[in-house]
């Protein structure tokens, strides 16, 4: 290192160690945005074996406005979306609670969890293909047990969603789990404990003291686990492929149909950046939301 | 009190029960005939065959699904670190412009927020243009670009708990910048090069809608190797359920192996 060489590499290593992670991001996220805001006014026509762009929004807003599985595939997710993730904070935050007061074994149900954060989706979404099963699915063979009829999750109109939801449940609990673990581990040990001595009880100082102290872990968690179901492509295309018909359409779903099977590059651009902007929109949302629910506090 | 107490009991046993059920469940599927998959047996006689036809048949490509995964996942975690922890170290230790540093920062997770599903479309029509679709360059590609903004977070993160003296002292002793990030800085973070090295290697084994979309049959990953025995002609169910235990393996040795780092890597990373 004592050469010129060496003596010009350490001048610029500060350039030089930034350099290849903006040339990445510059390649691979800027331009590929700025050319879906191109291919989103443009329609493209082959000719001769090339594709040829011709400046036409209208064509790909007119899509956007007769799109029949369009409205359904944006029900579906916010329904999904919403219901799924607080079904999600509710038992993460039951679970995270109660593993914090245990005297042992802590380690081990957290080890267990984090399972299935790890795990393929795709694993997931075919596992569980074979568990919801309708002939012979573990789920539909318990049902039988106590009594109750086979049930066609997959493939009834108004099951579908909810199995997908279900399935996403069992994906994510641990992930809110392990963050609101983290949390409840870290409260200050004291403040409950005069709680308790002033004569509030287990119940009082959980719902009075604990969970305002949750708080800004329960909001990050939220919005980290919104945006994550926001995206959730590979269980569900697994699952049910968005159908029957297009009861478990999500928005990922019908823009990958869009642009990979029937090939519409502008109309898919411009579901692109919709959904770009939905996440944008959640997240100023969530931002004043949080930053007012952080004012609130004393 | 002690009812409550009884009750988050049995609220933990069964939601411990419900977490690990299923891949129990499907690992004994795994070890069924067909038969008894589709009669619902409990009790059973166990067989490799499964296994044999996912790994060993001529008709499957699952062990060079196998070896594609392996080389994208390995080639773009080492990448993504290399480029990465320099990225980090930079903006953490240098004087950047607001506009540069603020900005990277603030477009990285902005990018890590959006859904990848929307730039699958424009990466495929780019690497058709250039040659690249259908090449393990191309994968590799994009997975060292969605893994980036983790390991630059999570890497900054372990850079700030250095105190900085430590640097400074090693700078007044004559060493250059590099060898001070080489020699004294770099051994410290070691724990965070684990957990953003574990994270980035799984991120890249499970990552499907890219590989869905820019792979063919020979260079297709192991969760599109997984989609094809539920998709292709029929769903071919004892297979699928030996395809997802192979899959999940790499999952279940991180977690024997680096879960200390992975638990302090996940926290770390979603809370700051």
């Amino acid at each position: 290192m004592r050469s010129r060489a060496g003596e010009f590499l350490d001048r610029t290593f500060p350039t030089w160690s930034l350099a290849p992670a903006a040339i990445i991001f510059i390649v691979l996220s800027v331009y590929p945005i700025l050319n879906l805001l191109h291919m989103s006014v443009s329609t493209f026509r082959t000719v001769d074996g090339v594709d040829r762009a011709t400046f036409d929004p209208l064509a790909n807003l007119r899509f956007f406005a007769t799109d029949p599985v369009l409205k359904a595939a944006i029900v579906n997710t916010l329904i999904f979306v919403a219901v799924s993730v607080a079904i999600e904070l509710l038992i993460g935050l039951a679970l995270a609670i109660q593993v914090a007061r245990l005297r042992r074994g802590k380690g081990l149900i957290r080890t267990l969890m984090i399972l299935p954060i790890l795990v393929p989706p795709v694993a997931i979404g075919s596992m569980w293909k074979l568990i919801l099963n309708y002939d012979f699915g573990v789920l539909n063979q318990g049902l039988a047990l106590v009594g109750l009829g086979p049930v066609n999750w997959l493939g009834d109109q108004t099951l579908a969603l909810v199995s997908v939801i279900i399935v996403d449940v069992w994906h994510w609990v641990p992930f809110i789990f392990l963050i609101l673990f983290a949390a409840v581990e870290g409260l200050p040990v004291d403040v409950m404990e005069a709680a308790k001595i002033d004569g509030a009880t287990d119940r009082q100082v959980t719902w009075h003291v604990m969970l305002p102290l949750l708080k800004p872990a329960i909001s990050v968690a939220f919005i980290f686990r919104a945006i994550l179901a926001f995206k959730a492509f590979d269980e569900v295309f697994l699952l049910t492929g968005g159908g029957p018909g297009t009861s478990s359409e999500l928005i990922s779903l019908h823009l990958y149909k869009i642009f990979f099977v029937q090939n519409n590059v502008g109309y898919g651009a411009m579901l692109s950046i919709t959904m770009i902007l939905m996440v944008v929109a959640f997240l100023l949302v969530a931002r004043q939301a949080t930053a007012s629910g952080a004012g609130d506090r004393p | 009190m002690t009812r409550a107490t009884w009750l988050g009991s049995v609220f933990l046993v069964v939601s411990t029960v419900l977490i690990v059920g299923p891949f129990l469940w499907i690992l004994m599927t795994s070890f069924k005939f067909q038969i008894d998959i589709y009669q619902g047996n409990w009790i059973f006689e166990p067989t490799l065959s499964n296994y044999e036809d996912v790994l060993f048949s001529r008709r499957s490509k699952f062990t060079s699904v196998l070896w594609n995964s392996m080389v994208v996942a390995t080639v773009s975690t080492t990448i993504v670190l290399v480029v990465g922890t320099l990225a980090a170290y930079s903006l953490h230790r240098f004087r950047w412009s607001p506009w540069i540093s603020r900005g990277l920062l603030a477009w990285m997770l902005f990018f890590h927020m959006i859904p990848v599903m929307t730039l699958v479309g424009p990466w495929y029509l780019i690497f058709r243009e250039i040659g690249l679709y259908n090449s393990y360059t191309g994968l590799i590609v994009t997975h060292v670009t969605i893994n980036l903004p983790m390991t630059v977070w999570l890497m900054m993160a372990f850079f700030r708990e250095i105190p900085r003296e430590i640097e400074e002292a090693a700078q007044m002793d004559g060493c250059r910048r590099i060898q001070a990030f080489l020699y004294v800085v770099l051994p410290l973070v070691v724990p965070g090069l684990i957990a953003s090295g574990v994270l980035a290697f799984i991120f890249s084994w499970n990552e499907f809608a890219i590989a869905l979309n820019l792979t063919s049959r020979a260079t297709a990953t192991v969760p599109v190797g997984v989609a094809r025995f539920a998709q292709d002609y029929e769903i071919q169910h004892a297979q699928m359920a030996a395809a997802s235990v192979v899959a999940t393996i790499p999952a279940v040795l991180i977690m024997f192996f680096g879960q200390r780092f992975v638990v302090r890597g996940l926290t770390l990373g979603s809370v700051k």
